[in-house]
């Protein structure tokens, strides 16, 4: 039991609560007095404010407060959520704010805030609450904001560019000078939001007496809410402490700290009393960010046998109305086309476009998913017009084992570069083919094609940038009573870090996992942290916890071996017990050395041994790390109605060494259902003039059991080499090539008709339009 | 997203819930709650009162009498799922409430106020229609019968008056042995279909079709009858080529354009599985045979 | 929209919840799973949608399975309600569901789990020896985002077995 838990399918620690209804959301926080939020929001995509009447609202019985620009803006420092990288330069009139002053550029953009006794009585208030605004005209598609004529999406913008960049190495004008030949790509994407099926929400408690102020946010990073909160409203970083309840899934949505947030807790400055807001789906909708959409036009130039010799072209992506962080998802989308494959040369210019929409950011997959498109519908143009084998395209270009480490002079947004340092690609290639029956399948195409029946397999490879630093903090302490706590940075959402990490400690000490408490996403106990996106903790927090964990064992045997007069060689630590090897009546427990190591009188303590059974670890990854997948998706197609149905799914997954395999596979396949969404069904829709057109679960579809097929997984491990537990992040891994999978599947299904799909998602109408389209010859 | 405020009233009789939304300002019906509670919720609609129709036991039952049979509109989806009267005399009614929904939906939900609420891709107003359904009323002045290709006046919107509320359907069961099928194509399963088909076919002793009766929903803002494909349809034994030639006659109806779907798409859906209703409907058992 | 001075309309319920008796006065227009979560204080119900499609607040109803946002508090007046809460016996030994959904994955955030279980209590007691094919139907009405749904298949799939050996019997 307590040898090798790393690598177990350990059960989680997090399922007892919330199988009995006993774990704590957000909603789920009472304090006395506490009002309930509701904000009152832009109808308009763009529209100035003229004024703004809260009187008839606040005549309303058990109505508080209204508050808006005027009465929160005198606690700012200044109407700004800090950015991630200050040093980033944009657009100036895209910069985060808090709250609208006189202008609101989207459908849905805060404009007051109501605070009342129940949340059903602050809603009664928002239709009370009499805003006066001037109508403003907007745009909508990315595209259009870049004529220049097209109306500004902030009234005194001189343009609707954030800012345009190149990603770039080698030298395409040569290489495609003299390649053998050139295709061409126009592809649309489109990928919708998070949508955990908890929403935001946020719990302040301000307390006059102290000046501290205590927030609970369903976030995907408590550190982030407690500087924003420190930094806007000037308090003492010691009097503000953020905690983090029972999170009900992130995925990119709880990333950032939203003006929501820094409303709310504004607000309860002014108020002096507890608030709640707790997001409806309508509002998630509305004010929750999302990934959207991206135009690509780009050309690949190979050699005569396929190779690639380079791929160059311009991109534009649709930021929304304010940029929350950075231009992470064009960004990412240009670093992830090269993926596994071997590319000499690159140019992608990519223009980051404002439109009168919520600010997208990373969504699970970060714009790797956009990229990893982009590339893998290249492979199968290829294939097609030299007329080769899909597979085979891919295994020429694959950047091969011996080649490994690989480095791509394509540098990450910390300055680092694209170096994969662990990895197999052609052999996870391989066996994703067997697994699949890949070389079997046109026989039984050509089966299914004679009884009238279209099936098709595709396939796609990708690479994943994990585990991005700079650190993630790890602390563990063993307390006088014996008891093993781990406190981390790290935030936690439902992806088992408790179990993982506990699991990671409690092999250092022989007891088990279920004996080790995880305490994450408080800043009342740890004093920095970056939090949960971009596939990141198992390494940082995981290796930190890693390298505690170690350092607080060779504490307790060193201290050991001074209570037992013994030496350290000959002691064994297990079942919270060190004890001479073979003599088990010689033994002091955990909960002894902690006593010594904490002054306890009576106790002998070595002088060379630094009080508290404790360590902190904050690990610094030298550099990224590089998981990387294959799918093989097998569909039928209904040509009659165009539905697909996906009949098989095969993943094969390398994530460096696994900690438990049982939470590695729930990541990949809970991943691999987002990537058939986003195949197939999510769709976030806006009209021409900038009003969301899918605003309820009814018209944006999440896939649901009978859609998504069971996933067959075989593991592929190589650790990774820059950091000690040798883990890669896959919280991301099973999203990244599903959509490109599944489309090449659906081609393949289709070629008698000639169909080609240079898009994402794709709908049964669009699939009978593109058959129809290819059935006469287009 | 919670409800406004509004008066409750939850009257235990018919008469009474007659009286009230005859006397009461803005009031709306709640029968399964499961369209009217989420646009409460989000406060698409804002009435002053809601009468509740749950306590009235009168309005929930499944009678058969001198040949019809009577469904009170408040009986719960899943009776009707489930009621065994219903599939021996009637079998159209499980196999579409097989794909109305959920479990959880049709626990609740209920025919009258599916009904009432005329989402055009609804199954069971198409199913009603395929029945050339009775829709009975009751207003203060007593009741009255609605047939069912008059109930709905336009989008959404049945023709009866504010103070009337219908109390049950009724229809005539085709003859045993009769041929159906409910064929619907949604992006989900459960989910509201795109394009829906009731088929009921009765066939005479030499095989041929003697009469038949396409209804779809999602087309229109309202069920409609193909009637020029059934025609096509009676008399012959048909073969797949003849059931396509059949169903091209639907291409021709009048189709809605949404978010999920344009005109076009719906038009060639119809085609599509109108045949695949009708084949689905030959190759069926038949009403009250022991399958 | 009026807003009149016998605003808040209130009733007084009873509602049997798990097993115990609450007599409560509450608004009118309050949803049953808001009355289930701040009034009765069982919060392991939850919210992801308020328009009856992602499931989270599913119930059971006099041992019918609904969507408690759709649902007034006081239609619930005189009903014998379960929620997740009383899934497990009183001695606290877990609901075969339960223990399935624990050892093979079926969750993680967990907030769509309490609908998923009250919805296959019914869904088993209703069909003791469902197929793949049938549980993953009848999860339809059930939204997760997190786990792609293949651990809560197989957990039911197992539950379901598990239920059958000891007599197909009371799924509660």
């Amino acid at each position: 039991m307590s040898e090798g838990l790393i690598g177990t399918p350990v059960r989680r620690l997090e399922d007892a609560a919330l199988l009995t209804g006993t774990a704590r959301f957000v909603d789920d926080i009472e304090l006395p007095e506490m009002l309930e939020c509701a904000f009152v929001r832009s109808p308009h995509p763009h529209a100035a404010i003229r004024s703004i009447n809260p009187t008839p609202a606040l005549s309303l019985p058990g109505v508080h407060a209204v508050f808006s620009y005027a009465d929160l803006a005198p606690l700012f420092t200044k109407n700004l959520i800090p950015p991630d990288n200050p040093g980033l330069k944009f657009a100036e009139t895209t910069k985060a704010i808090v709250l609208a002053e006189e202008e609101v550029c989207y459908v849905g953009e805060i404009v007051a805030i109501v605070l009342a006794d129940s949340r059903y009585i602050a809603e009664d208030a928002l239709s009370l609450v009499d805003v006066d605004y001037e109508i403003l005209p907007a745009v909508a598609d990315c595209r259009d904001a870049l004529a220049p004529d097209a109306p500004r999406a902030h009234r005194h913008a001189p343009d609707n560019i954030v800012t345009t960049f190149r990603t770039e190495f080698g030298d395409c004008h040569s290489a495609f000078g003299t390649a053998a030949h050139v295709f061409d790509l126009s592809l649309k994407q489109h990928r919708g939001s998070g949508h955990p099926i908890e929403g935001r929400g946020i719990v302040v408690q301000f307390e006059s007496a102290t000046e501290g102020l205590t927030v609970w946010s369903s976030t995907q990073g408590a550190h982030r809410v407690r500087n924003t909160l420190v930094d806007i409203f000037g308090l003492d970083e010691d009097r503000v402490r953020a905690a983090t309840p029972d999170v009900g899934g992130g995925f990119g949505s709880k990333h950032i700290v939203y003006p929501e947030e820094v409303i709310v807790a504004g607000a309860a400055l002014l108020q002096k009393c507890p608030l709640k807001w707790i997001e409806d789906r309508r509002e998630h909708f509305l004010a929750a960010i999302q990934e959207r959409d991206q135009y690509w036009e780009f050309e690949i130039a190979t050699d005569e046998e396929g190779h690639l010799l380079g791929v160059r072209g311009s991109m534009i992506h649709d930021q929304g109305a304010y940029t929350l962080l950075g231009f992470n998802v064009g960004h990412n989308a240009s670093l992830a086309v090269p993926g596994p494959y071997v590319l000499p040369n690159y140019q992608l210019d990519v223009t980051i476009a404002v439109t009168n929409k919520v600010g997208t950011i990373p969504v699970r997959g970060a714009g790797y998913p956009e990229g990893t498109f982009a590339m893998e519908r290249a492979m199968d143009l290829i294939a097609d017009k030299l007329g080769m084998d899909r597979a085979e395209i891919r295994r020429r270009n694959l950047i091969t084992a011996e080649m490994i480490p690989y480095e791509l002079p394509l540098r990450a947004r910390d300055g680092s570069t694209t170096h994969y340092e662990s990895g197999d690609y052609p052999l996870c290639l391989q066996k994703a083919l067997d697994r699949a029956g890949y070389t079997q399948f046109a026989e039984r195409q050509a089966t299914a094609l004679s009884e009238g029946r279209y099936i098709g397999m595709g396939l796609a490879n990708c690479v994943k940038i994990t585990g991005r630093g700079p650190f993630e903090t790890g602390i563990v302490r063993i307390g006088p009573s014996g008891q093993i706590t781990v406190h981390t940075g790290a935030m936690a959402m439902g992806q088992g870090i408790k179990t993982a990490y506990a699991q990671i400690c409690a092999d250092q000490f022989g007891v088990n996992p279920s004996d080790v408490r995880v305490i994450a996403g408080d800043t009342g106990t740890v004093p920095m942290g970056i939090g949960g996106f971009g596939s990141r903790q198992t390494v940082t927090a995981g290796s930190s916890i890693h390298l505690a964990s170690i350092e607080v064992r060779e504490k307790a045997l060193k201290t050991a071996a001074h209570m037992l007069e013994a030496s350290e060689q000959d002691l064994e630590l297990k079942d919270g017990k060190i004890n001479v090897a073979g003599v088990p009546g010689l033994s002091v427990s955990l909960s002894d050395v902690a006593k010594a190591l904490s002054g306890a009188v009576g106790y002998a303590r070595p002088k060379d041994v630094s009080p508290g059974l404790e360590a902190t670890a904050n690990f610094m990854p030298t550099g990224l790390t590089y998981g990387n997948g294959v799918h093989v998706v097998e569909v039928e197609v209904d040509i009659g109605t165009g539905g697909v149905k996906i009949t098989r799914y095969v993943v094969v997954n390398d994530s460096g060494r696994l900690i438990n395999p049982q939470i590695v596979e729930g990541q990949i396949i809970g991943g691999v259902a987002h990537g058939i969404g986003n195949a197939l069904f999510e769709w976030m829709g806006y009209d021409e003039s900038g009003q969301p057109v899918t605003t309820t679960f009814a018209e944006y579809l999440l896939p649901t059991a009978p859609v998504v097929p069971n996933i067959e997984i075989v593991h592929h491990e190589t650790p990774s080499t820059v950091n000690p537990l040798g883990v890669k992040g896959v919280g991301e891994a099973g999203v990244i090539p599903a959509a490109p999978a599944i489309m090449s599947a659906i081609e393949n299904a289709l070629a008698p008709f000639n169909v080609r799909i240079a898009e994402t998602p794709i709908s049964p109408p669009r699939i009978i339009e593109l058959i129809e389209a290819g059935k006469n010859g287009a | 997203m919670k409800p406004p405020p509004f008066h409750y009233h939850d009257p235990d009789t018919v008469e009474e819930a007659v009286a009230l939304i005859g006397r009461l300002e803005n009031a709306k019906l709640l029968a399964g709650g499961q369209s009217l509670m989420p646009m409460l919720n989000m406060r698409y609609v804002l009435p002053d009162h809601i009468v509740d129709l749950n306590r009235i036991p009168s309005l929930s039952h499944i009678d058969q009498a001198d040949g019809r049979i009577t469904i009170g509109a408040m009986t719960r989806q899943r009776e009707i799922e489930y009621s065994e009267l219903l599939w021996e005399r009637c079998p159209l009614f499980r196999k579409a409430l097989l794909q109305v929904g959920h479990r959880q939906t049709r626990n609740r939900g209920t025919i009258g106020g599916s009904l009432c609420h005329l989402d055009p891709a609804a199954e069971l107003p198409t199913v009603l229609a395929a029945m050339a359904a009775a829709v009975h009323v009751v207003g203060p002045q007593g009741a009255r019968d609605i047939p069912i290709a008059d109930f709905p006046a336009f989008y959404m919107t049945p023709a009866i008056e504010f103070d009337e509320l219908v109390s049950a359907v009724s229809f005539s069961p085709w003859p045993t042995g009769h041929k159906s099928a409910f064929v619907e194509f949604a992006r989900r399963p459960g989910d509201f279909a795109i394009v829906g088909v009731a088929a009921l076919l009765d066939m005479a002793d030499d095989g041929k079709i003697r009469r038949a009766t396409i209804s779809l929903s999602g087309v229109g803002a309202a069920p409609v009858r193909c009637t020029t494909t059934e025609e096509r349809l009676i008399g012959t034994t048909p073969d797949d080529v003849a059931i396509r030639a059949a169903a091209e006659a639907c291409r021709e109806l009048d189709a809605m354009e949404d978010v999920h779907a344009s005109p076009a798409y719906r038009q060639h859906l119809a085609v599509e599985l109108v045949s695949r209703a009708v084949r689905t409907a030959l190759d069926d058992m038949g009403a009250g045979s022991t399958s | 929209m009026s807003v009149e001075q016998e605003f808040p309309e209130l009733r007084t319920v009873i509602l049997t919840v798990n097993g115990e008796r609450h007599e409560i006065e509450i608004e009118t227009r309050m949803t049953l799973a808001d009355c289930i979560r701040h009034r009765i204080g069982k919060t392991g119900t939850h919210l992801g949608c308020e328009h009856g499609v992602c499931g989270a607040c599913t119930v059971l109803v006099n041992g019918r399975s609904a969507r408690s946002c759709l649902m007034l508090a006081v239609q619930a007046n005189g009903a014998e309600i379960i929620t997740v809460e009383g899934l497990a016996t009183d001695g606290g030994e877990w609901h075969p569901l339960q223990q399935a959904f624990h050892e093979h994955h079926a969750l993680q955030c967990g907030f769509c789990t309490a609908g998923i279980l009250t919805s296959m209590v019914e869904f088993l007691g209703e069909h003791p020896d469902p197929n793949e094919e049938e549980v993953r139907e009848a999860l339809s009405g059930n939204i997760c985002r997190c786990t792609g749904y293949q651990g809560i298949v197989n957990a039911v799939l197992d539950a379901a077995g598990r239920l059958r050996a000891a007599n197909g019997g009371d799924v509660k």
